[in-house]
């Protein structure tokens, strides 16, 4: 069977300011490989500016990465015209980005309408989805976002990720907006998901806990480069000085 | 109470003034908004371009406009005395506002909603229709709204190069000293001005997205 998420020899360099001889590139992501199989989490873990949510872009061609190479279901996305890669892969961030003249309903079935599902399959879907993520259909199909408090929004987030059943999802903290009780609510709930769905996920975020949590592996980032790659024991056992910078802050 | 009897008098003549003073307003908003809306938006694409198109824009607003109508009378196609260079004048001065309010109506969206729609797999084109410019509506239709009350202000000098309008009164009026006359003109025109700002606001008040 094909991983959802194979990412090998990853790179991005952004484009120099300036001409000719003085014109140097800024290398962002470095070499970075892994794959995520069905059912699997990868968290990656980083400080702040350490390349994990470029990563991310690189993977659904928000931005497009200057080396390597990434297949997505088997699939190479360079091959895929970017608009249908997208629509295969679940992109859930932290500012959720609901779009606020939709209702809920609306917005979870987005990517299902641009596909062209039958209306009737749509509404169905999006009713399974909305209970899926603890939201009762009835009274929240027809809210508007700004309705929702931020953990009900991020809800409506993961769902409308999930809405065309993509085979793999991409998750840029998206709980790191929210207050430390419905995060630690949201973590749990999310745990519990995980398993069921059955898709890859690559979860990016900085909390250190958070990670060991929700990830089936951490990969941690460093200055554009995987620098650590494991289960979450070999990460707590782990000598490197990022694990080990990491865990006395855990 | 002259006023109304000058109106009692001259109805007709007075309906016919307000019938093509509206005609040079809707006329003029009208191509401007043809021009102006898609033009904004081809700023948000390319940005570059935003700094030269809307400095040509604000020139045009610089210029007082009973010059511009002079400017205008010498230009072959679209010179000449009557509403045709009253009408190409009043869209170079409604340009600005429609421009400038759709550059900023669809690129003031929130780019966690562009991000998010983007990476959703949502083409250029749906993210404009669907997202970018039912949310930038309000401020789009406040540009509108700034066009136009300005339009029907700056249609009373059209009259001056002889495209008609309420304008006639006033400078018949100014020309033989008649504060009557100047108001059968004026007074429609603030009425007409203030009657569009009314309406317009209220569209773009029911258009105002809370963001979310």
């Amino acid at each position: 069977m094909t991983k959802p998420l194979e990412v090998e020899g990853l790179g991005y360099d952004l484009p120099g300011r300036g001409k000719g001889e003085r014109r140097k590139s800024r290398s962002l992501v470095r070499d970075v490989s892994f794959t995520v199989g069905a059912g699997e989490t990868l968290v990656l873990l980083g400080r702040s500016g350490s390349g994990k949510t470029t990563t991310l872009k690189l993977i659904n061609r928000l931005l497009e990465p200057t080396s390597g190479e990434v297949r997505v279901a088997g699939e190479r996305a360079a091959d895929l015209p970017v608009t249908r890669l997208r629509r295969r892969i679940g992109y859930v961030i932290q500012d959720v980005g609901l779009f606020p003249h939709f209702t809920v309903e609306r917005n979870v079935g987005l990517v299902p309408r641009i596909e062209a599902w039958p209306p009737a399959r749509i509404a169905a879907r999006v009713r399974e989805l909305l209970a899926l993520v603890g939201l009762d259909p009835d009274s929240f199909a027809g809210r508007y976002p700004h309705e929702l408090s931020g953990g009900q929004r991020q809800r409506v987030g993961v769902a409308r990720a999930l809405a065309a059943d993509p085979p793999l999802l991409l998750l840029d903290e998206p709980f790191g907006a929210l207050d430390p009780i419905t995060r630690v609510e949201l973590q749990r709930e999310f745990a519990a998901l995980e398993g069921r769905l059955g898709k890859g996920m690559v979860f990016v975020t900085h909390d250190v806990r958070e990670g060991l949590l929700l990830g089936s592996r951490i990969g941690l980032m460093l200055q554009g480069r995987l620098a650590f790659l494991g289960t979450p024991d070999e990460f707590r056992r782990s000598d490197n000085p990022e694990c080990r910078a990491f865990m006395a802050a855990a | 109470m002259r006023l109304w009897e000058f109106y009692a008098r001259n109805s007709q003549e007075v309906l016919g003034l307000v019938g093509q003073h509206l005609y040079l307003v809707a006329i003029s908003t009208g191509a401007a908004i043809v021009i102006g809306v898609p033009l904004g938006i081809l700023l948000t694409r390319r940005p570059a371009w935003r700094g030269p198109v809307l400095g040509v824009a604000n020139v045009f607003q610089t210029v007082p406009s009973l010059a511009l109508f002079g400017f205008l009378i010498p230009l072959p196609f679209i010179g000449g005395i009557g509403a045709t260079t009253a009408i190409v004048a009043l869209v170079l001065y409604a340009l600005l506002p429609i421009v400038r309010n759709t550059y900023e109506g669809v690129a003031g969206v929130d780019p966690a909603v562009r991000d998010a729609g983007r990476g959703m797999g949502m083409t250029d084109w749906q993210l404009l229709t669907q997202v970018e410019l039912p949310l930038g509506f309000g401020v789009i239709l406040a540009g509108v709204r700034v066009a136009t009350v300005v339009s029907v202000g700056t249609a009373t000098i059209a009259a001056a190069i002889g495209a008609g309008g309420l304008g006639v009164y006033i400078f018949r009026g100014v020309a033989v000293v008649d504060d009557t006359l100047i108001l059968a003109g004026a007074l429609p025109a603030a009425l007409m001005a203030l009657a569009a700002d009314g309406l317009l606001g209220v569209a773009a008040r029911r258009f105002a997205w809370r963001s979310g």
